[in-house]
């Protein structure tokens, strides 16, 4: 979700309700998520990808792989729950409404895949103040229930101030 | 900047710094959007509701940054013939992809350039995407290792 046109950049610095005391707070990991080759399917027809190694277990292990795997956004999935319920915590202060995607950055270790059950676990990575904008950062690691871990998403949220958005 | 890689299962060697990966686009209707809130259980009513995009300032309905993403994603996978062949991936959203309710396409047209080989088999691929003839990724790049 980018800044919407004329979304402020550089107007005065002013005081905002984020609580930046929260930088560097790790969140509880997720409940156990299991990846399902339907929801794969599902993500890849919904992204519009028609690649058969999202779709066809054949298809995938002939590719090298044990199973189908993954788009390499579909993390995102995972990750959302646990970076949702860090920015969604109360003595954060965040106006979900004025909200926008800034940023996004995965790390990978290698694709998720069908059959993987994966916890995801958030840290507050950063909160800056750029000019009217509140920039916090997320770090969140996917690991298997095993231990293995999978993937790092880094994600940039944006606060617009209400007062200056129109 | 001039020799253009073609797509399919590149090789590391076949690959030299400056080379321009073939263009590419991507079609976003409404359609896309409801089925990837859907599908990524975004339902941010920015995604689907006119009236109410409108009225936090939006132009319209936008894509979500994450579908854009996913399309750059995959012109990067169709390139390698690897959807697996990832290890880094990073993108700045510096304008809305606006999706307006018409019988007609919206674009994301995406290129991108070989900006770098490190070791390991690896490039780096720094990409743009635009929509609309606005830059809508911006710092995009990919890091996938290569056979």
């Amino acid at each position: 979700m980018p800044l919407p046109p004329g979304a402020p950049r550089d107007a005065l610095a002013r005081s905002v309700a984020v609580n930046h005391d929260y930088a560097g707070r790790a969140f509880p990991a997720t409940p156990p998520y299991e990846v399902s080759r339907v929801k794969i399917a599902e993500f890849a027809d919904a992204i519009g990808d028609p690649s058969p190694v999202y779709r066809d277990r054949d298809a995938a292990v002939a590719a090298g792989y044990p199973d189908v795997i993954a788009p390499p956004t579909f993390p995102i999935v995972v990750t959302m729950a646990a970076s949702g319920a860090a920015i969604a915590d109360p003595g954060l202060g965040v106006n979900y409404a004025m909200v926008v995607h800034g940023e996004q950055r995965f790390e990978y270790t290698r694709p998720l895949q069908a059959g993987d059950v994966v916890t995801a676990q958030s840290t507050i990575e950063s909160i800056r103040k750029v000019g009217s904008l509140v920039m916090l950062t997320t770090r969140t690691e996917i690991r298997t229930t095993g231990g293995e871990p999978l993937c790092t998403a880094f994600s940039t949220i944006v606060e617009r101030d209400p007062e200056e958005a129109g | 900047m001039t020799a253009v890689v073609k797509p399919g299962l590149v090789r590391y060697a076949d690959v030299e710094a400056g080379a321009e990966l073939p263009p590419a686009s991507y079609p976003v209707t409404r359609l896309s959007l409801v089925k990837y809130c859907g599908a990524s259980g975004d339902f941010n009513v920015i995604h689907w509701n006119e009236r109410i995009a409108k009225s936090v300032g939006l132009p319209d309905v936008i894509a979500h940054g994450m579908f854009t993403m996913a399309q750059a994603a995959r012109y990067i996978t169709d390139w390698t013939g690897d959807p697996g062949s990832m290890t880094e991936f990073g993108v700045r959203f510096s304008a809305p992809v606006v999706v307006p309710d018409t019988d007609e396409f919206v674009t994301i047209e995406v290129t991108g350039t070989v900006a770098e080989k490190l070791d390991g088999n690896r490039v780096v691929v720094a990409m743009t995407a635009r929509a609309a003839g606005a830059k809508v990724l911006t710092r995009a790049r990919a890091v996938v290792r290569l056979p």
